[in-house]
């Protein structure tokens, strides 16, 4: 089966020394009879990015929503920091430092950058708001990930590219010390420049530290960014493997044909 | 600051304002031109703001001066602002419906019941106190309002069906306590002294000195802070120019207020009604512009799911926002039978809805949700009596004020959707 063929042997002690942040074993959610996820085992270790592959139904949204605490699992074990790890609600996931970014962003386009940053957890001052506090560290988020491109925060969401808008949603999940952001399809929208920009700042994510796991459709995007790449098929992990270990070819097939044949007959390929 | 900007056109080159080339990335205090500039740029990218209710205010003071030359008079004036309380005052609540991307139809037969209510109370049968009647009369209002949204939030019908139904209930109720005689007469003076009494003259001025007074201190301490802070913020000299701005229309306010618009016995000084909307309008403003709540109105009207998954009690705010809705209608219920003296089944609960709704959204709150102010339903009543008020005085008829009315009205929707389509990423 699926879980001892890969995904624990080739990347769980192999891959460093220490715990990854997120270590997931045997995780499995199914809704009625749709068995979801199937007892999936995948590491999210600090410092790199995770990109998650897998053709549509294979499960990516369900393994986010997962770990981000909308959809507990059935069964099966996480370990956030190398501590047994139960979330019930995004508020749980969010609390232990996960943010996730959803494909459509969640910004409300009517209010400013600032706004929309701290929206649901705006600063107090006397029972006011505190524009001052809230404004300085979006800019100082902003900043601290590069984006110069806004010409300021104080301007309406509805006003952004739509690059500038990933940007602003990837910096709101910075902004709550995370140190594990999900993307789910972060440049499925874009151009080829605002990719380019966003792909950049995922890559300074990782950089500064936090574990940064996306989903993407685009092979282009994961081969660029990702540390580690995972693909999902069927619900089943049928690969879990460092990046320079694949190439494009191997994870599309691997997301297609699924488990035996390419993964039988291991074919380390640099780029 | 970084050299870390899109180093290639962006696919969306027509809006080049995004990148600043010469300040770099995030401006702040900068000089007046510079700040004009970018609110032009703001006006022209669709936020349109209070801009064209104050455009048209002036076309039709100018077209029904030009055509009666007592429109402008100060007398004419006053009693416009007056006559505009009521409308002001649907608006500012239906503001906070609208600002949902919901609508509350009922406010004006909600506004009737709270009149019935003050005037049933105070009546010398029931003998309450005036302060008393008007208490419950409101807190009857924000009870509908708890109602009509919990039917809205909790059962997840339509607010146009429900307020459509509170249309219909409310008119029934205040027809029912109304009763045979139809109306009842007010003998409280402290109550008719709402909708008719005013100021002394020197009361006038102490009163509008002391508000443009904290309004400006306020304005300035807090603008001078946030440029200390390197924030956005106006440069000084147009703080300066925005406090000049409102001390100069206060004293014209007070000076209109403290002229002689008697007819037969001289009669000046400020009206309590304007100083009742003012004090409505900056609450409120103060609500929505520094409170959590006012924040999470405009964040549901934007995007409730956003906002859902920003960990917000979507219920309890739209809950909340339609019980200020009915309580704001029920201070307009207080003031309207104040005015006449009195409350009876003249009391036409539809068009005031429907007034207020064109009022708020005339002054420049979006239909569509998540666009407005307070300030909008204010300066659209006071459009709307002003139609009503200068063809009144050319002697229209009712019909035509209708059908100019409902022009104005198209005229603003069209400008909210238009401004609508030229955001950019679209609403």
């Amino acid at each position: 089966m699926t879980t001892t063929a890969e995904g624990t042997a080739s990347s769980g002690p192999a891959g460093d020394d220490e715990l990854p942040l997120l270590r997931l074993r045997g995780v499995s959610k199914h809704f009625g009879p749709v068995q979801a996820l199937t007892e999936v085992d995948l590491d999210i270790p600090a410092g790199q990015v995770t990109a998650l592959a897998g053709d549509n139904g294979a499960g990516k949204s369900v393994m986010i929503k997962t770990i981000s605490g909308i959809h507990p699992p059935d069964g099966g074990q996480m370990w956030w920091g190398g501590k047994p790890m139960r979330v019930h609600t995004p508020g749980e996931a969010a609390a232990l430092g996960i943010e996730t970014v959803y494909q459509d962003l969640a910004l409300c386009d009517n209010l400013d950058i600032v706004q929309n940053m701290f929206l649901g957890r705006e600063r107090m001052h006397r029972g006011q708001l505190n524009e001052e506090s809230m404004e300085n560290a979006a800019r100082e988020t902003l900043a601290s990930l590069a984006v110069t491109t806004v010409r300021s925060v104080r301007q309406a969401v509805a006003s952004l590219s739509g690059g500038q808008r990933q940007s602003v949603a990837i910096a709101k999940a910075v902004l709550w010390n995370s140190k594990l952001v999900i993307m789910d399809e972060p440049t499925a929208a874009l151009g080829v420049a605002q990719t380019a920009m966003v792909l950049s700042l995922v890559r300074r994510l990782a950089d500064r530290g936090h574990a940064v796991m996306i989903v993407s459709h685009n092979m282009n995007d994961v081969f660029d960014v990702a540390d580690r790449i995972a693909v999902l098929r069927l619900g089943r992990m049928v690969a879990e493997r460092p990046a320079a270990e694949m190439d494009r070819q191997i994870v599309v097939d691997l997301m297609t044909t699924g488990v035996s044949t390419r993964v039988a007959q291991p074919r380390p390929r640099a780029e | 600051m970084s050299d870390l900007k899109e180093a290639t056109p962006t696919p969306d080159a027509e809006h080049p304002e995004t990148v600043d080339p010469t300040t770099g990335a995030v401006q702040t205090a900068d000089t007046a031109g510079a700040y004009l500039r970018r609110s032009v740029a703001r006006i022209r990218g669709g936020e349109t703001g209070v801009l064209p209710v104050v455009a048209g205010l002036l076309l039709v003071s100018v077209l029904f001066q030009s055509l009666n030359d007592h429109f402008l008079t100060a007398g004419n004036l006053v009693n416009l602002l007056v006559q505009a309380a009521v409308f002001s005052l649907l608006a500012m609540g239906e503001v906070f419906a609208l600002l949902l991307g919901e609508i509350d139809l009922s406010i004006g037969f909600v506004a009737g019941l709270s009149a019935v209510v003050m005037s049933e109370l105070v009546s010398p049968s029931v003998g309450w106190p005036w302060w008393a009647a008007i208490a419950a009369a409101l807190l009857a209002c924000a009870l509908i309002g708890i109602l009509q949204g919990s039917l809205i939030t909790r059962i997840g019908l339509p607010s146009f069906v429900v307020t459509l139904a509170g249309l219909l209930f409310w008119q029934g109720v205040m027809l029912r306590i109304l009763g045979d005689g139809g109306s009842i007469l007010i003998e409280d003076d402290t109550i008719n002294s709402i909708g008719s009494g005013t100021l002394t003259t020197i009361g006038g001025w102490v009163v509008m000195l002391v508000i443009v007074g904290v309004y400006g201190l306020q304005t300035w301490r807090r603008d001078s802070r946030r440029r200390g802070a390197g924030l956005m913020a106006p440069p000084p000299s147009l703080t300066v120019a925005k406090i000049v701005a409102s001390l100069v229309a206060g004293v014209l306010l007070v000076l209109l207020c403290n002229a002689d618009r008697g007819v037969l016995v001289p009669v000046f000084g400020m009206p309590y009604v304007i100083l009742l909307v003012f004090a409505v309008l900056a609450l409120w403003s103060f609500v929505l512009g520094r409170l959590k709540f006012g924040r999470y109105v405009y964040a549901i009207g934007g995007n409730a799911e956003a906002a859902r998954r920003a960990g917000i009690n979507l219920r309890m705010i739209r809950t909340t926002a339609f019980m200020l809705c009915s309580f704001t209608a029920g201070i307009a219920g207080v003031v309207y039978a104040s005015r006449l003296r009195s409350i009876s089944t003249a009391l036409d609960g539809g068009t005031l809805v429907l007034y207020s709704v064109a009022a708020a959204v005339i002054g420049g709150t979006s239909l569509f949700g998540g666009r407005g102010k307070a300030l909008h339903g204010v300066l659209g009543g006071i459009v709307i009596a002003a139609i009503d008020n200068g063809m009144g005085l050319l002697g229209f008829s009712a019909a035509a004020k209708y059908i100019v009315t409902a022009l104005v009205l198209l005229i603003a929707v069209s400008i909210d959707a238009i401004a609508q389509r030229k955001r950019p990423a679209g609403t």
